[in-house]
C-alpha cells in the first residue's frame, strides 16, 4: 500500500497541520510515514509544499518522483496546479477555491476554475466558507482534509484520532470544532 | 497565521516525543535526528548561528526538556566563528560539543575549523553542516565535503534520518578515538524531511578534564609542525576506518554493465526507482569519508562502467576520474549524465540510468510565480520607501546590502539595493566603493547581520573617516530563519558610539508610514555628510512581536 500526497498552499495557511494529522493517523495504522517540508521562505508569502509519503514498507526517497503523486491537496487554487508534473494518471486534485492574491498578475478566477475542471479527477470546494459556516474560520485546512478523506487510504476514525492528538493541548472545544470541520469537508464531497 | 505554523511544528515534535515514544520511534527531521543523536551522546554544549537548513538542529536542543535538565549550553552565538571557537573551548575542557551551521557558515568558521584539526581536540567535537543544493535559501550551493577533505578529517554523510542519528553517535566516538574534530554533512532534503528514528541508550556527559599535553593547542610554528605531522599520521587510520565502516557498503547486483556509487541521500533516490528497492546493478553506498578504496576498487574492476551519484559538487566523481581520466568510463555530473548544478531527485537518477520515467501533466501557463515578499507591516518596507525617495537626487546602483529578510528589498516594488554577497559585506563594500570615489555610498544591514560581522567593517570605516552612510534596519530579530533572538538588541547605538562614530551622526528612526517625511529628511542630511553616518531604523519584527507578547502574558 502506498499513498503519495503533495500538500500545497501559501505560507501560513496550515498545510503542516494537515500533514501532522495524516502522519499521526498513519502511524496509528503502523504505516511508514515520510514527510518533507519547505522552510525558510515559506513565511514570506511564497508558495509552500510538503511531500507526504505513506507506505506499508520502508520509504526511500524523501521527495515524491514525478508522476507518482496520488493526491494533490491544496489550500490555494493556483497552487494546486503548480505540482501537476507530480500527479499520477489517476491521481486526484482536491483544492480550496479561495484565492490568496498577493501578486499583481494573479489569474482570473473564471480562467483558473475552468482550467481546474479540465482535469480528470478534481474536487473543488470553498473550504474557507465552509469553515466560517460551522463557526470555525481557522479550520479551513481541516475542512480540506475532510474532503480528501475518501481518497486517503486511511480510515476516517484514524484521522479523527490524529486531530485529537494534534490539538489535545488546546482543549475539547478546539478539538470538537476541528472534528466538525473534518466532517463538514467529508460531507461536502459525499453530497 | 504564521505563529500557528511555528507553534504547530514544535507541537508536532513535543507530541511525537510523548505519543510516539510509546512505539519507541520518534518521527524526526534529519536535522532533529542529529540533535537527538548529540543529546544522547552526552554533549555538554551546542553552538550555532541560525542558517537554513541547519537551524532546526539547535532549536531542537533548545526545546528539549532533557537537554535543559542537563543544562546543555544551547544559546545562539553571534556568528559561526565564535560558535566554532566556543565549542573548541568546551572540547579543550574535556567535554563534548557540537557546532552547527549552513554551508556558507562554514566559510565564516573556516579559520578555527581548519586549525582545530591541527590542534586536535580533547572532548569529542562534531561540526554539523547543512548544505543547500539548488540554493533554496542561500547564495550558493558549495559542497562542504571539500572542507572536510581540506581539514584532513573524516566526514560522515547520512542517507536517511536514522543514519543521521547513528552517525552523530558514531562521530563522537570517532572524534574521541583519534582526538580530531569530525564533520557531519547533510543536505536540505534530509534536514527538512521527517521519518522514524530509533533512539539508543543515553550516554553520560564527560567530566571536566584538561588536555594532557599543555602544548597541544598552541599553534606556534614549532609546535604546529608537530601537530600537523600527527594529523598526517592519522590519515591511514581514517582510511582503515572507512574500509571497515558500516556506513560504507558494497551491495551486489547481477548486472555488472554499470556499477553505481551512491553518496548520502542519493542512495534513496537510486532505490526509489526499483521495486522493493532492489537494484540490479552493484552499488557502493558511501556514508563515511575518506573514500573506502577496497570496495570502490572491487566495483571498478568487476563492472563495465561507473555512475557516481552525489549531492552537491562532483567531489567523488572528480577524484575517481583523476586528471587524465583514462580507464573505464565514469559517468556523473561532469559528463552530462546528471546536471552539473542543482539537487538530485529520483527522476534525474532514473534518467541517468536510462530507466523509463513518468511525467505527470505540464504546469498550465496561468500559474505564475509567487516570489517571497516582505510581510505587510514590516519595518524594512518603511525604511526602503524613505531611502528610495532620499536617493532620487543622488542616483542609482549605490546601495550595498546584506543577508536577511531585507534582501527582499532587491525585488519590486522596492528595487532599493544593489548587492548581497556575504554576511557583513554591505558595510565594507560601501567603504571600498567610497574609497574608489563613489558618493554617496550606502549600506543597508540588519541588526543580526551587523553584530554577526558588520561591526569590524564599521571600525575600518571610522578609522579612515570613510564617506559612507550605514543604515541598520533593526527589527530586533534574526527574522528570515524563524525569529531567533538577535544578540545586541538595545545595544546598537552604544556599539556604534563605542566604535567611534560621531554622536551627531548616529541617528535613530522609528520606521512607520506616518514618519516617512521625517525619515527622508534625516536620510538626506546624512547622505550629504562627508563621513561615517549610522542610521538605526528600529522597530520590532511583526512576526516575532506577537510571540513575545504571548510569552509575556503567559
Amino acid at each position: 500500500m502506498k499513498n503519495d500526497i503533495i500538500l500545497a498552499g501559501v505560507g501560513g495557511q496550515g498545510i503542516l497541520s494537515i500533514a501532522a494529522i495524516i502522519g499521526y493517523a498513519s502511524i496509528e495504522q503502523n504505516l511508514f510515514v515520510k514527510q518533507a517540508e519547505v522552510h525558510g521562505m515559506s513565511q514570506r508569502g511564497g508558495e509552500v509544499q510538503s511531500h507526504l509519503r505513506i507506505s506499508s514498507g520502508e520509504i526511500a526517497s524523501d521527495l515524491i518522483p514525478l508522476g507518482e503523486a496520488d493526491l494533490i491537496l491544496s489550500l490555494e487554487p493556483m497552487e494546486s496546479l503548480r505540482y501537476l508534473p507530480y500527479l499520477s494518471i489517476d491521481g486526484w486534485i482536491i483544492t480550496n477555491t479561495t484565492p490568496f492574491i498577493n501578486i499583481p498578475n494573479y489569474p482570473g478566477m473564471g480562467e483558473l476554475l475552468s482550467q481546474l475542471r479540465s482535469y480528470k479527477n478534481v474536487v473543488v470546494l470553498n473550504t474557507d466558507e465552509i469553515a466560517r459556516r460551522i463557526g470555525s474560520p481557522k479550520s479551513s485546512n481541516v475542512v480540506l482534509l475532510g474532503a480528501a478523506s475518501k481518497y486517503l487510504k486511511i480510515p476516517y476514525e484514524n484521522l479523527e484520532n490524529g486531530i485529537r492528538t494534534l490539538f489535545y493541548r488546546k482543549g475539547d472545544n478546539v478539538i470538537n470544532k476541528n472534528l466538525e470541520a473534518l466532517k463538514a469537508g467529508m460531507e461536502f464531497v459525499s453530497a | 497565521m504564521v505563529n500557528e505554523v511555528i507553534f504547530n511544528r514544535y507541537l508536532l515534535v513535543e507530541f511525537t516525543l510523548e505519543i510516539i515514544s510509546i512505539m519507541e520511534k520518534l518521527l524526526l527531521l534529519g536535522a532533529e535526528a542529529i540533535a537527538q543523536g548529540a543529546i544522547d551522546s552526552g554533549i555538554s554544549g551546542i553552538y550555532a548561528y541560525p542558517g537554513t537548513p541547519s537551524t532546526e538542529i539547535t532549536e531542537y536542543v533548545q526545546k528539549s526538556t532533557f537537554a535543559n535538565e542537563r543544562m546543555i549550553h544551547s544559546r545562539w552565538s553571534v556568528n559561526e566563528k565564535t560558535a566554532m571557537e566556543a565549542a573548541l573551548g568546551m572540547s579543550y575542557a574535556g567535554k563534548r560539543a557540537m557546532v552547527c551551521m549552513k554551508h556558507v557558515g562554514l566559510n565564516v568558521a573556516a579559520d578555527p575549523f581548519i586549525n582545530s584539526a591541527i590542534t586536535g581536540i580533547n572532548g569529542g567535537l562534531i561540526i554539523a553542516v547543512a548544505d543547500d543544493p539548488s540554493m533554496h535559501s542561500s547564495q550558493n550551493e558549495q559542497d562542504s565535503r571539500y572542507y572536510g577533505n581540506f581539514a584532513l578529517i573524516p566526514i560522515l554523510e547520512p542517507s536517511n534520518q536514522q543514519e543521521a542519528y547513528d552517525m552523530t553517535r558514531a562521530g563522537f566516538l570517532l572524534s574521541e578515538r583519534y582526538k580530531i574534530p569530525v564533520l557531519i554533512r547533510i543536505t536540505t532534503r534530509l534536514a527538512h524531511s521527517r521519518y522514524g528514528v530509533q533512539r539508543k541508550e543515553v550516554l553520560e556527559e564527560n567530566k571536566l578534564r584538561l588536555p594532557e599535553d599543555p602544548k597541544q593547542f598552541i599553534l606556534l610554528p614549532a609546535i604546529a609542525r608537530i601537530r600537523y605531522r600527527s594529523l598526517l599520521d592519522k590519515q591511514t587510520g581514517f582510511s582503515e576506518d572507512s574500509e571497515l565502516s558500516g556506513f560504507n557498503r558494497y551491495i551486489d547486483g547481477n548486472d555488472k554493465t554499470i556499477g553505481i556509487i551512491a553518496c548520502g541521500i542519493s542512495f534513496n533516490y537510486l532505490l526509489e526507482n526499483y521495486p522493493n528497492h532492489i537494484c540490479e546493478h552493484p552499488i557502493v553506498k558511501i556514508g563515511q569519508y575518506p573514500l573506502p578504496k577496497k570496495i570502490i576498487n572491487k566495483l571498478y574492476t568487476t563492472c563495465g562502467e561507473l555512475l557516481v551519484l552525489e549531492e552537491g559538487y562532483p567531489f567523488v566523481e572528480e577524484s575517481l576520474r583523476g586528471f587524465f581520466d583514462h580507464g573505464k568510463k565514469i559517468h556523473g555530473r561532469l559528463d552530462g549524465t546528471l546536471p552539473r548544478d542543482g539537487e538530485l531527485n529520483p527522476t534525474l537518477v532514473a534518467q541517468a540510468l536510462g530507466l523509463q520515467i513518468k511525467k505527470g501533466l505540464p504546469v498550465p501557463g496561468i500559474v505564475v510565480n509567487r516570489p517571497p515578499e516582505l510581510c505587510n507591516g514590516c519595518s524594512h518596507r518603511d525604511i526602503y520607501e524613505a531611502l528610495n525617495e532620499a536617493m532620487i537626487s543622488f542616483g542609482e546602483k549605490r546601495v550595498f546590502s546584506d543577508i536577511g529578510c531585507y534582501t527582499l528589498g532587491a525585488l519590486p516594488p522596492f528595487n532599493s539595493i544593489n548587492s548581497c554577497v556575504d554576511m557583513g559585506a554591505s558595510v565594507t563594500m560601501a567603504k571600498g566603493a567610497a574609497d574608489a570615489g563613489l558618493v554617496p555610498s550606502v549600506a543597508v544591514i540588519g541588526d543580526s547581520t551587523f553584530t554577526h560581522s558588520g561591526i569590524t567593517g564599521l571600525l575600518d570605516a571610522v578609522n579612515e573617516k570613510s564617506n559612507i552612510t550605514v543604515i541598520i534596519s533593526d527589527n530586533s530579530a534574526i527574522a528570515m530563519t524563524g525569529g531567533q533572538d538577535s544578540s545586541a538588541t538595545g545595544k546598537l547605538e552604544q556599539i556604534c558610539l563605542g566604535v567611534g562614530v560621531e554622536p551627531e551622526h548616529v541617528r535613530i528612526l522609528l520606521p512607520l508610514p506616518k514618519n516617512h517625511d521625517e525619515m527622508v529628511r534625516v536620510l538626506k542630511e546624512e547622505l550629504a555628510y562627508s563621513g561615517v553616518s549610522v542610521i538605526i531604523s528600529q522597530r520590532e519584527c511583526i512576526q516575532t512581536l506577537p510571540k513575545k507578547k504571548k510569552n509575556i502574558k503567559a
